[in-house]
C-alpha cells in the first residue's frame, strides 16, 4: 500500500513538471501569436529593425539573436584553456589528490557566485582594464560581456569534463605507459580522445547555459538595439533585452519580447539536445 | 504534524478574510485606499501615504509602482481607486475611460544631464546641443559648438558617451519631449516616446543605471530623475532655458517652471517653460481619480477617503515632504486649480470635499523650500 502512495506521489511529480513545461511552452507560443501574425516567423527572426516608437513601430530580433551568439560562443572560446586546464588537473595529473578536491571546491564556487555579484565585478574591475586595453572609449560591449560570461562557464564546463576524464580507464593508460608513452603523449592521444565526446558535451552544456545568462550581460554589454559591430562594440542579447523592456511593454511589443523568449527557449532546448545525443554516443561507445 | 499544518491553514484564512474590521453595528470602520501607477513619484507617494495613515487610524493607503500605462488601465479596469501617470491622458485615453477623470497634480520634477568629466565642474549645455549628441553628430568634448556655450572652461579632447535608459520610461519620454520642442531635427528623426530608437550612446536600466555608468566613466553624459540626480548629488548641466537663462535643475527653477497659464483641467506640459527662472526640463505627475465616485460597490465614505488623501497631498504638509526628498512642490496656481478639482469630486452629484473654505491657502513654494 505505503508503495503503492509513493509510486502515485512520484508520478503525479513526474507528470506535474511536465504540465509545467508544456504550459510554458503553450504561453509562449500562444503569446508569441500577434509577432508571427505581424511579420511572420522568418521575417521576425531576420529583421534587425528594434523600433519601440509607437508611429513607426517595428521589431526583430536578429540583432538579439546575434549579440546572443556573438557573446556566448566567444565566452565559450574564452573559457576552452582555463576549464580544460583545471579538467585536466582535476581528471588526469592530481586525479584523487587532495589539492584537486581543493581545486573543484574552488571552482564549483565560482557557480554559486550571484550573476549581479559578476555584473557588479565587471562593471567596476573588468571595465577599466577593458578600457586600458583601448577596445573601446566605454568598456561596454562584446568584448566585456564575453571576458566575464567566460569565467562564469568555467565551472559548468570543467566539472563535468574533468569527471569525463577521471573515468577514463585505467587500463587504457597503463597499457600506454607500458608502450613507454610520456604523461603528455597519454593524455594527448588517450585521455583526451576516450573522453572527447564527454568534454564536448560539457562544452555544450557551458554554451546553453551562456547563452541564457541574463543579469551580468545587461550590465556589461550597453544594450544597444542593433546588430553588434564586432567584439569592439556594443549590442545586446536576447534574455537582457526581455530583461529591460518587460517591464514597461504592452501590445505588439510585449508580444515580441515573448516571442523573442520563446526562440531562446528553442535555441536552449537545441543545445542541450545536442549535448544529450554526443553523451549518449559516449555511452555506446 | 498534519494537525499543525491544517491549524496553521485555517487561521490563516481567518486572518486574510478578516482585514476589514467592524463596529458593533456592522459598519466599516477599516477602509483601504488603493493606487497603481508611475514609478517616478513613487518615493514620494511611499512617504507621504505613510505620513497619512499614521495620522489617520484603521486606513490604509496601498500603492503600487507598475508604471504610468499599468496605472492608467488598472484605473480604467476600476481595480484601484486611483491611478498614477507621469503623462496626462491624451484624448484616446480619455475616450476609452468609464466615466469622467479628473487630473490631480502631486508635485514636480525634472530631467537633468549628468555627466562626468574631470576638471568640469560646471557645465553648459543647450537643448539643440544635447540633441546633437545624442543623435551622434557631436562626438567629442571639445567640439567647438560646445566650447562656443562653455567659454570658461577647457573642454577635453575626449570621446562623448551619451547613456540613455534601455527601459521604457517617462524620463525617457520628457526628455524627448522637450528635444521635440527645440530640435526640429530631433522631431524629425527621434520624435517622442518612452522608448526611443537611438542613434548613438549606450543604455542602462533604470536611473541608478544610467547614473552607475555616467559616475564610473570619464566623459559619459547621461540623462536623470531629477530627484536621483539631486539626492545622489551628481554634477549637473545647467541648461539654456527659453528666456535665455543658463539655470541649474533646483527645486525652485523646477517648481518656476510651472509659473505659467495652467489649463483649469491641470493637463499641462511646462517643458521649455517662458518663465525666465524656470528649468526647461520639467515636468508634473499627476494622480487620476473618477470624478463621481458613486460606481462598483464604493460608498460615501471611500469617496470621502480618497478626496481627504488628496487633499493632505497637496497640502503645505504634504508638499513640503516632497521638497525633503528632492521633489519639487507645487506653486501655487497649481495649488490652486488642483483644489478646484478636487470639490468638484462628487459622489452621484453631490460633492464629497469636505472644509473645503477651512482648507488653509497654500504658502506656495517659497514657504515650503525655505522651511
Amino acid at each position: 500500500m505505503k508503495d503503492k502512495i509513493f509510486r502515485f506521489l512520484l508520478f503525479v511529480a513526474a507528470l506535474l513538471i511536465l504540465l509545467l513545461s508544456a504550459a510554458i511552452v503553450y504561453a509562449l507560443v500562444s503569446r508569441s501569436g500577434e509577432t508571427f501574425r505581424e511579420y511572420g516567423i522568418w521575417g521576425f527572426i531576420t529583421s534587425a529593425e528594434w523600433d519601440p516608437r509607437s508611429a513607426t513601430e517595428e521589431y526583430g530580433a536578429l540583432s538579439f539573436i546575434l549579440g546572443t551568439l556573438y557573446t556566448a560562443f566567444f565566452a565559450l572560446l574564452l573559457c576552452v584553456p582555463f576549464s580544460l586546464a583545471v579538467a585536466l588537473f582535476n581528471g588526469e595529473y592530481f586525479k584523487g589528490k587532495k589539492i584537486a578536491g581543493v581545486v573543484r571546491s574552488v571552482v564549483d564556487l565560482l557557480a554559486g557566485i550571484p550573476s549581479i555579484v559578476y555584473g557588479l565585478w565587471g562593471f567596476y574591475t573588468v571595465r577599466p582594464l577593458v578600457i586600458a586595453l583601448d577596445v573601446n572609449a566605454q568598456g561596454f560591449g562584446i568584448f566585456l560581456s564575453s571576458v566575464v560570461l567566460a569565467i562564469m562557464i568555467i565551472p559548468y564546463a570543467s566539472s563535468l569534463s574533468g569527471e569525463f576524464l577521471s573515468m577514463v580507464p585505467n587500463n587504457l593508460k597503463e597499457g600506454a605507459y607500458s608502450l613507454g608513452a610520456t604523461r603528455i603523449e597519454v593524455v594527448q592521444h588517450i585521455s583526451l580522445p576516450t573522453a572527447a565526446s564527454g568534454i564536448v558535451a560539457s562544452y555544450i552544456l557551458a554554451l546553453g547555459r551562456a547563452l541564457g545568462e541574463t543579469m551580468a550581460v545587461t550590465m556589461l554589454i550597453g544594450n544597444t538595439n542593433r546588430i553588434p559591430g564586432g567584439l569592439r562594440g556594443t549590442g545586446n542579447t536576447m534574455a537582457s533585452v526581455i530583461a529591460n523592456q518587460f517591464g514597461e511593454a504592452d501590445g505588439l511589443k510585449l508580444s515580441a519580447l515573448i516571442t523573442i523568449g520563446l526562440l531562446l527557449f528553442i535555441i536552449t532546448a537545441v543545445i542541450n539536445l545536442i549535448a544529450k545525443l554526443v553523451m549518449k554516443k559516449l555511452s555506446h561507445a | 504534524m498534519r494537525h499543525f499544518l491544517l491549524c496553521s491553514l485555517l487561521s490563516f484564512f481567518v486572518l486574510s478574510c478578516n482585514n476589514v474590521s467592524t463596529d458593533s453595528e456592522g459598519n466599516k470602520l477599516a477602509t483601504s485606499i488603493s493606487g497603481a501607477g508611475a514609478t517616478f513619484p513613487y518615493p514620494y507617494y511611499n512617504i507621504v501615504f505613510r505620513d497619512y495613515m499614521r495620522q489617520h487610524d484603521g486606513i490604509t493607503v496601498n500603492y503600487g509602482a507598475i508604471g504610468s500605462g499599468g496605472g492608467i488601465r488598472s484605473l480604467r479596469d476600476r481595480s484601484v481607486d486611483f491611478g498614477a501617470s507621469d503623462a496626462f491622458l491624451n484624448e484616446k485615453e480619455i475616450a476609452s475611460m468609464k466615466a469622467e477623470v479628473i487630473h490631480i497634480a502631486t508635485c514636480m520634477g525634472g530631467v537633468v544631464m549628468a555627466y562626468t568629466l574631470e576638471g568640469v565642474d560646471s557645465l553648459r549645455l543647450t537643448g539643440a546641443l544635447i540633441a546633437d549628441i545624442y543623435l551622434g553628430k557631436i562626438k567629442k568634448w571639445n567640439d567647438s559648438r560646445l566650447a562656443a556655450e562653455n567659454p570658461t572652461i577647457k573642454l577635453p579632447d575626449l570621446e562623448i558617451t551619451p547613456v540613455y535608459r534601455s527601459d521604457g520610461s517617462g524620463t525617457t519620454y520628457n526628455f524627448s519631449e522637450y528635444l521635440c520642442v527645440v530640435s526640429p531635427e530631433w522631431d524629425r528623426i527621434m520624435g517622442k516616446g518612452k522608448a526611443l530608437k537611438w542613434e548613438a550612446g549606450i543604455a542602462a536600466k533604470g536611473n541608478p543605471g544610467v547614473a552607475g555608468i555616467v559616475q564610473q566613466t570619464e566623459g559619459a553624459i547621461g540623462y536623470i530623475g531629477s530627484e536621483y540626480a539631486l539626492t545622489l548629488k551628481l554634477p549637473t548641466a545647467k541648461l539654456k532655458n527659453r528666456a535665455g537663462r543658463y539655470v541649474n535643475a533646483t527645486l525652485e527653477a523646477i517648481s518656476a517652471a510651472a509659473n505659467v497659464d495652467l489649463p483649469e483641467d491641470m493637463r499641462a506640459t511646462i517643458t521649455d517653460s517662458g518663465d525666465p527662472e524656470a528649468y526647461p526640463m520639467s515636468l508634473f505627475t499627476w494622480i487620476l481619480v473618477y470624478k463621481n465616485q458613486q460606481y462598483d460597490s464604493r460608498t460615501r465614505q471611500d469617496a470621502e477617503q480618497l478626496v481627504s488623501l488628496l487633499q493632505y497631498i497637496i497640502s503645505p504638509e504634504g508638499q513640503k515632504v516632497a521638497a525633503q526628498i528632492n521633489y519639487a512642490p507645487l506653486p501655487m496656481q497649481a495649488l490652486e486649480k488642483n483644489r478646484k478639482l478636487i470639490s468638484e469630486i462628487n459622489y452621484g452629484g453631490a460633492p464629497v470635499a469636505l472644509n473645503i473654505s477651512s482648507e488653509p491657502a497654500g504658502d506656495g513654494v517659497g514657504a515650503v523650500l525655505n522651511e
